[in-house]
């Protein structure tokens, strides 16, 4: 099908057009720079929220919450749930939604999952663009849940507006999550499983670290949830919803939007030089050439410069 | 040992290294179906250690690892007890009655899925599902069919039921009442094991909490008022269906015992009492020494717990008792005739592992339910081998074999390691909601299967030995497809004559009842039962309680 | 450039709960390097075509040994055909016997695995089918 009959229908609320694009998007199907150039203007309105946490924290079960919340306020809501792709044969098995599987019959919750595809930091281009999609199809709520380990925690920030990290008394990661510099990049904090014990200790060692930092425009609120039954979902959500009238409303909100678009402008280039690079020396990676750097005859930078001069006549490595 | 023996021993191993220069073993090495590595010859420097008194024992006293009773099948042999139910109540009846009169000692009852699910026939989840794997019951109506003629005085009945376990009793309890019977003097299980069904099985319906509370009530309504219930039946028969090791079988499942006895426990109950009524389930699978070795280890593992652990004094609560079902993973749809060897072998070690009682599966259940002639061959298996074979006619004839007694110690050993490792993450219910079980038990499975693909392991007539077969030409059952309509309007009707205000004043018991964990819920179900609210009714109250359980994956 | 990854979801409809021969393909599949959706259990048939839709699959695999196989099947592929997705290949395996598979493969199913397939044997067809699907796209 025509990408501009995919399109026209995918804005017009079909699903499974939207769920095409996505591939296409996640594929990196040449057509698609094009496609989100057209898309671009009609963006901005969504709230794209961040659920991050360690694996088993419950994130899942929480967004679920989540989701229907914010279907009771009669919102659209898309959820992109990612989880990790094997390093060795490049499969994935996606099983986030089974937590959500109830909102399928549901006209106004889209659920789409992603592996990630040997991007680094877990969550990759393809999700950001997703996110331009569904927000461009009319979404109000798109929700991000992210594998939960590693670069993926930090790197959500580059996505979402409003990041809501997931924390578990006695899973024991309180410190490691300190240490990788993640209670900084959460705008919410949910300290789910809060039947359990030692839910306590969790909380009044989340707001200890918060208040090192004096003078915040936005304190991040700290809410106690048992996502499984709901309790104190409301309340998290409130507080999701405020965070993002902050984030108009306030200076910081601005700068924060300002960053996040110069680093999405810097992804688009260096993804564009990828693929350039890897075309240039796809096509100049000759058995010939390898012969020589193979025979020392040559050396990776004179043949990285010569690659390079292919794409942008002129530079230099070195 | 002594110096005789060693010497010996090295003069033989001296002989092999010859042997194996000249020709190589099968294998560079070998192990038990569960992974255990095997060595060639085990002999009595092997065994040295154990110390017979302490470890081993004589049947009938601790630690039970010959037997838990001290003539075993010289007294008499273990209950022969075929699973069985399918279509409508009518049906299972009949199948139920020329069961009976082909022998069988003891009637086990499979229920459809939305019976085991808390769905009545008529719910839009039950759909396509009615009578398929077992018999469909709505409403003690339909449990008044299932035992007509059948007087539940003289037979013992399973009951494979766990989530809605309650509501089950409370319909047998029921029918008792109508033939006349006090519920003193009912036998037979249910198998009320939830947390296998999270593991490994999938029957559940509510989150782990509200269960172990509906179970906990059933221990103490039936320690009081039906004493000679099981009232649980912790299986680990699914957990190996689902692919795990035969150590993790017995691990998983003791640890769910003790679960269980420390939720009874908490609620105050004592283990001295209770514990007589626990039983277990399981599999019996293909590796035979293997699985002798681990219903002796099994045996021996529990008494210890209960004894050291809970501080049991009471030997008969000390007893593990087992039901052994032969393993349906093993069944191959080709050649189904093999099955019947296949059958043969592991019912003959769950015996010589000393069962108390025993289904054997029917050739043809990788295609289908069983037909009446491939179920009669079951049977006749079964008693085959008690009137034939000649091993039920001396005590737990394969101890003292030095292979057996070594692979039943070093399967207490990786078990208990099991068991330890559960016990530091917080119990079985966290290892649960963590996925630990499940995920060993899934990376077992996992690894069998490339193990028969890369065929390291061979499986007669499916990776090796495959024959052309035309349509087999076995005559399978077939479910009549009109029994979920037929129960449909048997609700109907039902729901036209009864007492409906009795029925909904009963259920509303059980809603305020289910808010108050200190109240038994067990005579309300009964109550409900009686009037003929249908199980469907009484689930979905719960339901509206207690929430449902969504399960936990790990792959 | 990536490649273009095969997306299959892994469903089990109904009440059955048997998983192991669902949760094994699934595996075997990501180890072929596609992306598996696994649904787990209790699915209705609306909620396994949903996914389909919403996931873009190439491909549904359904796993059943509680005898309810005609059914799903046959629903399954029917209101596939209704939302306008007669291209997704429907396959599956489980207790099926051999006598009910002619009727399964008419009502549009693919393939239908009995017990002891290969997993391989299973990975090599899905990559045959979704090849000649997308060949007609």
């Amino acid at each position: 099908m025509a990408v501009d009959t995919l399109l026209e229908k995918a804005l017009g609320g079909d699903i499974r057009s939207i769920a095409r694009i996505i591939s296409l998007i996640e594929n990196d199907n040449p057509e698609k720079d094009a496609l989100l150039k057209r898309v671009y203007p009609m963006t901005g309105k969504a709230i794209v929220l961040g659920i991050t946490g360690s694996p088993g924290a419950g994130k899942s079960t929480l967004t679920d919450k989540v989701i229907e919340h914010f279907r009771r306020q009669g919102k659209k809501v898309g959820v992109i749930a990612v989880d990790p792709s094997s390093p060795f044969s490049g499969g994935a098995i996606l099983a986030d939604r089974i937590r959500m599987q109830r909102h399928t019959g549901d006209s106004g919750v889209y659920i789409r999952s992603m592996g990630t595809r040997g991007s680094l930091g877990g969550l990759s281009r393809g999700t950001r663009e997703s996110v331009i999609l569904l927000d461009a199809c009319g979404y109000d709520v798109i929700i991000i849940e992210t594998v939960g380990v590693g670069q993926s925690e930090v790197d959500i920030i580059k996505i979402a507006d409003t990041v809501c990290l997931v924390l578990v008394p006695g899973m024991g990661d309180d410190i490691q999550i300190m240490k990788a510099g993640i209670m900084e990049i959460a705008n919410v904090f949910a300290i789910n499983k809060a039947d359990k014990p030692g839910v306590d200790r969790v909380a009044a060692e989340v707001r200890l670290m918060l208040d090192l930092v004096k003078d915040r425009p936005w304190v991040p609120p700290v809410h106690l949830t048992v996502a499984e039954n709901g309790t104190g979902i409301e309340e998290l959500v409130a507080s999701i919803a405020s965070h993002s009238v902050f984030l108009k409303s306030n200076p910081d909100g601005v700068r924060r939007e300002w960053r996040r678009l110069a680093f999405e402008v810097e992804e688009i280039l260096l993804q564009h030089i990828t693929r350039m690079t890897e075309k240039s020396w796809n096509a100049y990676k000759t058995d010939e050439v390898m012969e020589l750097l193979l025979s020392r005859k040559s050396n990776p930078y004179a043949v990285a410069e010569d690659v390079l001069r292919k794409i942008i006549p002129g530079t230099r490595v070195v | 040992m002594n110096k005789e023996y060693t010497e010996a021993k090295a003069r033989f191993e001296a002989g092999v290294m010859k042997t194996l220069q000249k020709n190589k073993e099968r294998k560079e090495t070998f192990s038990t179906g569960g992974g255990l590595p095997l060595e060639r010859l085990y002999g009595p420097d092997m065994t040295e250690g154990t110390d017979y008194v302490k470890e081993v024992g004589f049947p009938g006293e601790y630690p039970f690892t010959r037997g838990v009773q001290s003539t075993m099948f010289r007294g008499r042999f273990w209950t022969m007890r075929q699973y069985a139910g399918f279509a409508s109540a009518e049906e299972s009846n009949e199948r139920y009655r020329y069961l009976l009169a082909s022998g069988t000692t003891g009637l086990s009852v499979a229920f459809d899925l939305p019976t085991q699910i808390g769905y009545d026939s008529d719910d839009p989840m039950a759909q396509g599902e009615c009578g398929k794997v077992g018999v469909a019951i709505d409403s003690l109506k339909d449990m008044e069919i299932l035992f007509d003629k059948i007087p539940l005085d003289k037979v013992s009945t399973s009951m494979t039921i766990n989530a809605p376990a309650s509501v089950l009793l409370a319909m047998y309890i029921c029918v008792g009442e109508k033939q006349g019977v006090p519920m003193s003097a009912l036998s037979g299980t249910i198998q009320n094991d939830i947390l296998k069904e999270y593991i490994a099985r999938g029957t559940y319906i509510f989150p782990p909490k509200p269960s172990m509370r509906l179970i906990t009530d059933i221990f103490e309504f039936c320690s009081q008022n039906v004493p000679k219930w099981n009232t649980i039946s912790i299986s680990g028969y699914h957990i190996r269906e689902a692919g795990s090791t035969a150590a993790q079988e017995v691990a998983f499942t003791l640890a769910d015992g003790i679960a269980y006895v420390e939720a009874a426990r908490s609620k105050g109950l004592d283990p001295n009492v209770f514990g007589e009524r626990l039983s277990f389930f399981f599999n019996a699978h293909n590796d035979f020494l293997e699985e002798v070795a681990k219903f002796r280890a099994a045996r021996r593992m529990w008494a210890k717990i209960m004894k050291e652990r809970f501080g049991v004094t009471n030997p008969k609560a000390q007893m593990l008792r087992f039901h052994t079902q032969t393993g349906g993973s093993t069944l191959t749809a080709q050649q189904p005739e093999n099955n019947i060897v296949r059958v043969t072998m592991q019912a003959l070690s769950a015996v010589l592992g000393g069962t108390q009682s025993l289904h054997t599966n029917s050739m043809d259940e990788a295609l289908a339910l069983p037909s009446e002639k491939s179920v009669m061959i079951a049977l006749r298996t079964q008693q085959i081998i008690a009137y034939e074979s000649g091993v039920t006619n001396t005590v737990d004839p394969l101890a003292g074999s030095y292979v057996v007694e070594s692979l039943t110690n070093e399967i207490e050993e990786k078990a208990f390691e099991y068991i330890q490792q559960i016990d530091e993450m917080g119990g079985m219910l966290t290892a649960i909601e963590k996925g630990y079980v499940q995920k060993h038990i899934q990376d077992a499975a996992y690894e069998f299967q490339r193990a028969v693909e890369s065929k390291e392991n061979v499986v007669v007539g499916v990776n090796k030995f495959q024959i052309e077969e035309k349509n087999k030409d076995m005559k399978l059952l077939t479910v009549d497809a009109s029994v979920g309509e037929r129960q449909i309007k048997k609700l109907q009707e039902l729901k036209a004559s009864r007492d409906n205000v009795a029925v909904s004043n009963a259920l509303d018991a059980i809603r305020s009842a289910a808010l108050n964990e200190s109240q038994n819920l067990m005579p309300l179900i009964i109550d409900a039962v009686r009037v003929y609210a249908t199980e469907g009714e009484i689930c979905g109250v719960l339901r509206g309680v207690f929430g449902e359980y969504t399960e936990n994956i790990v792959l | 450039m990536d490649e273009r990854k095969i997306r299959v979801v892994v469903a089990k409809p109904g009440l059955d709960g048997h998983d192991r021969g669902a949760k094994v393909v699934a595996r075997a599949l990501r180890d072929a390097g596609m992306e598996v959706i696994y649904t787990g259990l209790r699915q209705t048939a609306e909620q396994i075509v949903e996914t389909v839709l919403q996931e873009d699959a190439d491909a549904v695999g359904i796993s059943i040994l509680s005898g309810a196989h005609t059914f799903y099947f046959t629903k399954i592929i029917d209101m596939l055909r209704e939302k306008d997705a007669g291209d997704v290949i429907v396959f599956g395996g489980g207790v099926i016997p051999d006598s009910d598979i002619p009727g399964l493969i008419e009502a549009g199913a693919g393939a239908v695995f009995g017990p002891g397939t290969p997993t391989t044997v299973c990975v090599e067809w899905l990559e045959g089918a979704v090849a000649k699907k997308r060949a007609k796209e």
